[in-house]
Parts: C-alpha cells; sequence; structure tokens
C-alpha cells in the first residue's frame, strides 16, 4: 500500500508541472499587451506607459524567464512589492468580473462545491439503485426501462435538458427558479447580522437559523440538481448493471444460491458490496467533475459558480481569466484525483498490484 | 443456418463435419465483422438508430431543397426576419428577406405565402432554415473533428505501444496531463485563446475539440497494439528483418483497429454534442451562423417567457437529441455485439 501512495504521488508534480505548462503554453498565445493583465489592473492606454509596464514586467523575456515569471511573480523595483505569480494565488486581473481572478474564484468557488455536496448523494444514490434494478431483473421489465431511460439520458445534451427543465419548472409552473438565492435573501446574505462560516450558503444559512433563507437557497439548486442528476443517472446505471451482473455469475453467488439463502440476501450481502467496487471509483471521478466546475449546467441555471464564471470570461473573450480559472479547476483536480485513486487502493486490493 | 453437408455418394470425412454456407457478403467482410453487421442488423435499437442517422443524412443531403437560401454563396446565414427581438410564433409569415419558396410547399399547402414554419427565434432569425442547414454544419463538424482525432489518436496510440518504455511512458503521461482538465472546459479555454486569433468561424472550436479529443483513441490503440504486438506474426516479420514502420503500418494496425474504427464512427453523436455545447456557451460560429448550438443559445434571454416561446428550445433541442439518440443507439446495439460474453447467444 505504502509503495502504491508513493508511486501515485510521484505523479503530482509531473501533473503540475505538466498542466502549468499547458496553461502557459496558452498564455504565450496572447499579445504582451494582453499579458500585462497578469500584473497590472488597467492596461495603460498610452503607447509610452504600455511599453514601460511591457518592459517592467519583461512582457517580452524568453519564454523561460517570463513562466518562471508568470509562477512566482515579479518585484516591482521601485515599490519593492510583489505582481503576480500563480504560486502565491495571485492570478491576474479579470477584466469581465473587474477584480482579482483569485477575489473571483474565492467568491464562485464555494457555490460550486455546495452545488457539488448536495448533487452527489442523489446521483450515487438513485443511481446505484436503479442500476442494481436492472441486474436483478436481467431482461426483465426493469431492465429495458432503464435502458431507455439510459439511452435518453446520454443523449440529452445538458443545456437542451436544462432550458426544457426551465421552461416546465420555471416558466411555467414558477417552482424551482434559476440562479443562487431570490432578491431579498440576497440582501440578508449582504447585510451586517449575516455571519459567514463556511461559505456554504446552505450551511451557513442553517448556522445562522435561518431556515427561510435554507429553504429559498435549496429551491433554487432543485433544477441544477436535477439535471446533474439526470444526466449522471445514466452512466451509473449503467456502470452498476454491467458490474452487479458479472457479480452475479460468480460461483460463490451460487454457492450462497445452493445453501438455501433468501435471494434478497444473496443480492444485498454477498453479490452487491463486490459489485459496487466499480462503482466507488465511478463516484469518486463523479464529485472530480462536479467540482471542476459543471460548465454548462451552471451557464443554463445562472449558478454563479466556477464553471459559469469561466463560461461568461470565455464568451466575452477575457482569456486571462479563463485561464486562470482553469488552472484553478486543474489543480483542485489533481488533488481530487489524487484522494480517489488513494481511496480506490484502500477499498480494492487488486489495484495497488498493477 | 448449419446445415449438414451430404456427401455426393462415398463415405469421405466431410461427412460428419457441419458446413456453413459461406455467402460472398461474409467472403468479403471476413467472420468477425461479418457477424457484427448481421447482429446490428438484427437488433429493433440500432434498427432505429440507422433510420434516424439515415433521416438527417437526407436532411442534409436536400437542405437546398428543403429550405432555399436567400444567398446562395452564404446558404449558412440564417435569413432573418427584420430585426425585432421578440421571437415569432410557428407559421407566421415572412415580412423581409423571404428566402425563395421551397418546391415541396405549394403541393402540400396550396398557397405560395412562404411562412416560418417553426417559428422565429430572438433576432427573427428562422428556426426551420437554421436547424435544416444546422444538419449540415454537425455533420461537417462531426465528420471532421472524428477523422482528425482518430488519426492523431491512431499515430500516438501506435508510436507508444510498439516503441514503449521511455517513449511511452512520456506519451502517456502527456494524456495523462491532457485528461486533467475535463474535456468541455479543456475545449472552452482553447476555442477562447482561439476565437481572436483566427476570428469567428468553426475553426476555433474544431481546433480544440480536435486538440483534447484525441486521447481516448490513442488509449484504446495503445491496448489493442499492445495485445498484437505479442502474436507470433509480428515475431516472425521482425525475424526475417522487416523495417519497423512497416510492421507498425502493415502487420499490427490493420489488425488492432477494427474496434477503435467502430467506436470512433459512432463518436460522432457526441462531437456534435460538443460543438453545439460550444457555440451555446457563445464560442465559435459568428452570430447567426446554422448551427443548432446557437440557435438554442437564443433561448437564454427568454427563461421567464418560455412559456409563450417554447418553440425556441423545444425543435432545435429535440433535432439535437434526435441526432445524437441515433448515434448513441446504433452504439448501444454495438457495445452489447462486442462484449465477448454476449457471443454465441444470437447476437445482440
Amino acid at each position: 500500500m505504502t509503495t502504491y501512495i508513493l508511486r501515485r504521488l510521484l505523479l503530482v508534480p509531473v501533473l503540475l508541472f505538466g498542466v502549468t505548462i499547458l496553461i502557459f503554453g496558452m498564455v504565450s498565445f496572447l499579445s504582451p499587451v494582453e499579458r500585462s493583465a497578469l500584473y497590472v489592473r488597467e492596461i495603460p492606454r498610452n503607447d509610452l506607459q504600455l511599453q514601460a509596464v511591457i518592459k517592467q514586467y519583461g512582457l517580452e523575456d524568453p519564454i523561460y524567464l517570463q513562466y518562471w515569471h508568470w509562477l512566482v511573480g515579479k518585484v516591482n523595483p521601485a515599490t519593492g512589492e510583489r505582481r503576480g505569480g500563480i504560486l502565491f494565488g495571485d492570478f491576474g486581473w479579470s477584466r469581465t468580473g473587474s477584480q482579482p481572478v483569485a477575489d473571483l474564484i474565492r467568491q464562485r468557488f464555494p457555490n460550486t462545491l455546495d452545488l457539488t455536496l448536495w448533487a452527489i448523494v442523489p446521483v450515487v444514490a438513485v443511481g446505484i439503485w436503479m442500476g442494481i434494478q436492472a441486474a436483478v431483473h436481467h431482461n426483465g421489465a426493469a431492465d429495458q426501462g432503464g435502458r431507455v431511460f439510459s439511452v435518453i439520458g446520454t443523449s440529452f445534451p445538458t443545456f437542451v435538458f436544462g432550458l426544457l427543465m426551465l421552461m416546465i419548472f420555471y416558466a411555467n409552473l414558477r417552482w424551482f427558479p434559476p440562479g443562487r438565492s431570490s432578491d431579498w435573501a440576497s440582501q440578508v446574505i449582504l447585510s451586517d447580522q449575516w455571519r459567514s462560516y463556511t461559505y456554504l450558503l446552505t450551511i451557513d444559512s442553517l448556522l445562522n437559523l435561518r431556515l427561510d433563507i435554507f429553504v429559498d437557497t435549496m429551491r433554487h439548486m432543485v433544477l441544477p440538481i436535477l439535471t446533474l442528476a439526470y444526466l449522471n443517472w445514466a452512466v451509473f446505471l449503467r456502470v452498476t448493471r454491467s458490474s452487479m451482473l458479472e457479480t452475479l455469475r460468480q460461483d460463490y453467488v451460487t454457492t450462497a444460491r445452493a445453501k438455501g439463502l433468501p435471494e434478497k440476501d444473496v443480492v444485498n450481502k454477498h453479490a452487491r458490496p463486490n459489485a459496487l467496487i466499480p462503482v466507488v471509483t465511478l463516484a469518486g471521478f463523479t464529485v472530480v467533475a462536479l467540482l471542476g466546475g459543471v460548465v454548462i449546467t451552471e451557464t443554463v441555471f445562472n449558478y454563479p459558480g466556477i464553471g459559469s464564471a469561466t463560461a461568461d470570461a470565455a464568451a466575452n473573450l477575457d482569456v486571462l481569466t479563463v485561464l486562470g480559472l482553469a488552472l484553478f479547476i486543474g489543480l483542485i483536480l489533481i488533488v481530487a484525483n489524487l484522494v480517489v485513486d488513494v481511496a480506490y487502493g484502500f477499498i480494492d486490493p487488486r489495484i495497488r498490484l498493477d | 443456418m448449419a446445415e449438414i453437408a451430404i456427401p455426393k455418394g462415398g463415405f469421405g470425412v466431410t461427412e460428419a463435419i457441419p458446413l456453413r454456407k459461406i455467402g460472398p457478403v461474409e467472403r468479403l467482410l471476413g467472420p468477425e465483422t461479418y457477424r457484427i453487421v448481421v447482429a446490428l442488423l438484427k437488433t429493433p435499437v440500432s434498427i432505429l438508430g440507422f433510420a434516424l442517422i439515415a433521416f438527417f443524412i437526407v436532411v442534409a443531403l436536400a437542405a437546398p431543397w428543403i429550405a432555399p437560401p436567400l444567398h446562395p454563396n452564404n446558404p449558412y446565414d440564417i435569413p432573418r426576419d427584420g430585426f425585432r427581438a421578440q421571437p415569432q410564433p410557428m407559421m407566421s409569415e415572412w415580412n423581409r428577406e423571404q428566402p425563395p419558396l421551397p418546391a415541396w410547399w405549394k403541393p402540400i399547402m396550396g398557397t405560395d405565402q412562404w411562412v416560418h414554419l417553426l417559428g422565429t427565434s430572438e433576432g427573427q432569425y428562422d428556426l426551420f432554415y437554421g436547424i435544416v442547414w444546422g444538419t449540415r454544419t454537425a455533420f461537417k463538424t462531426g465528420l471532421i473533428v472524428t477523422f482528425v482525432t482518430l488519426i492523431i489518436g491512431i499515430v500516438v496510440g501506435s508510436v507508444s505501444a510498439y516503441y514503449g518504455g521511455a517513449t511511452d511512458n512520456i506519451i502517456m503521461r502527456g494524456v495523462d496531463i491532457m485528461l486533467t482538465l475535463p474535456f468541455i472546459l479543456a475545449a472552452l479555454i482553447l476555442a477562447a485563446v482561439l476565437t481572436p486569433k483566427l476570428g469567428r468561424s468553426l475553426l476555433p472550436a474544431t481546433i480544440a475539440l480536435i486538440a483534447f479529443g484525441w486521447m481516448g483513441y490513442s488509449r484504446i490503440i495503445r491496448g489493442d497494439i499492445l495485445s498484437v504486438k505479442q502474436r507470433d506474426y509480428v515475431m516472425a516479420a521482425r525475424v526475417i528483418g522487416v523495417k519497423d514502420s512497416r510492421i507498425l503500418m502493415r502487420h499490427i494496425i490493420p489488425n488492432a483497429i477494427f474496434p477503435t474504427l467502430v467506436l470512433a464512427s459512432l463518436a460522432i453523436g457526441d462531437v456534435v454534442l460538443s460543438f453545439a455545447a460550444l457555440s451555446f456557451l457563445g464560442i465559435g460560429t459568428p452570430v447567426g451562423y446554422a448551427d443548432w448550438g446557437q440557435t438554442l443559445s437564443f433561448a437564454r434571454n427568454w427563461i421567464t417567457d418560455l412559456s409563450t416561446y417554447w418553440y425556441i428550445v423545444v425543435w432545435p433541442g429535440m433535432t439535437l437529441v434526435l441526432f445524437v439518440m441515433g448515434w448513441n443507439l446504433v452504439g448501444d446495439a454495438l457495445r452489447d455485439v462486442f462484449d465477448p460474453r454476449m457471443r454465441g447467444r444470437g447476437g445482440a
């Protein structure tokens, strides 16, 4: 186990280096003028000042020097103040957000985290339940139904499904609005009496003992959760089904049946735990994918997470912000993937020998 | 299918051997491919899938006849009936910029007045026209992206698998790095970087989908090659001194490539979906280009009024769903056919 974890840990610096190179490669597509937003708030209009900025921050230096400055920042010799440097969490200035990219992340990422936490439970629980039903009733009505369900689920683009949800549950029924919270709730949240403990709105509202705000927040999250759930159920159903079918064919299951165990116990106690091993990995990677900011879902529902921040910046061609956000997401995903892989090593001993 | 060959006179060895009639088609395709084709043609699910795909192919080919363009040189520009923001309902009449009347309209409806069959979207873009010509955009991008990603995937995967060792390790770590970011996000950022350089066209999104789309193929083909590489005929070719490139091209790839080829051809649905997602997010084609994702994105400003303007979501949305579903249905049936455990159970 130790070797497995060590080997997996050794991959992390490689991935980190690779992702920074990948993102920096795209940064270097930009002109020096555009890149100056990495270090200064306002790109000077005046040509002379512009040249001074480009010179000061070495925006026409050789590429490896620029990469280094991009990583650790550059000290302004006049003031002795460090500007830029992604390793210090300075991702530059966001033109579309009118604030540092790091602040944008601080504002948006808790919302994405909140959505992930609430979405993953129904996704995994219901998805697994459906997959097991399909496998236990192999080729029966539940199986065929599940099949239709999953083909439809995989064929629906997120944004089409999301728009249809909005059409039905918002435009027609007025049940579940898009966005993050209603106006009255936002006013409370922005006021002095509100205390942010975790920055996750659902949990903070409970800690502030404001049940009305909790309900309001949840109402805004129903549609994104439903959209994410439906599209992921199809995948969970498929994986659980095929893994369960495989397990039900094993000899030890036949033995259990031959001993005369009731079918319920055979399925629930003997087959299910082993069948769920690949599903656990899938669940891990789904959490990772959700954390990465579900770009389209957040955009459709106007949900202020990190995914919609990326999409907004991209649509406005604010490339530097896009790349800053992407870099942050990449770093989060590398860590999250590591956690999933190590957890998988604990669950399934076979993987360690690989 | 199986029948016993009756020996003419004599009692040869053939007496006990059951022979199957092998038709010319099977001889042409080889037994494995033939089995897959037959199984696919027998499954109702995949027949429905093929029917959907065929329907869209016909629409794409007949687009100039179904919805004649206003400017034959720029058929992908959706004709707009004025500039008002509010969408117009279905069957409302054309007022301005009316394209030629399609030939099939009068025999069916008996009038000369061409209408907005499916209504107009924000900015008076005709939905019917956009959907019909969007089919061409879908096939164009789908085919190009699939073809190029496949080629890149095959080249990278086969080089990696054939040379093994350090080369393999470096290439596969590169693949890991490329896979760190979620696909749509990665494609989105690259398209955003490229758009200011290349201008708004099909190009940025296409390049972005290609750049981050080939890794899956290279992994699959690498695995298949690693298993084919162990076979005796490869060793034999090496022993007699055949060049590396020739062994790879003539002996290994043809034997390893088939599953990848089939899977790739069915990935067109996913590619079109991703492309539509990018244009939905506002990256890629210029405004007014016949492209399903963009047509859908017009609906984003009308979310509160979708109970009235439902058609601006439902028609382009359903078109996209049916298109993707066609490929998925065939793919689903195919996955069963490929699954070795299903073999010998009457196909799918």
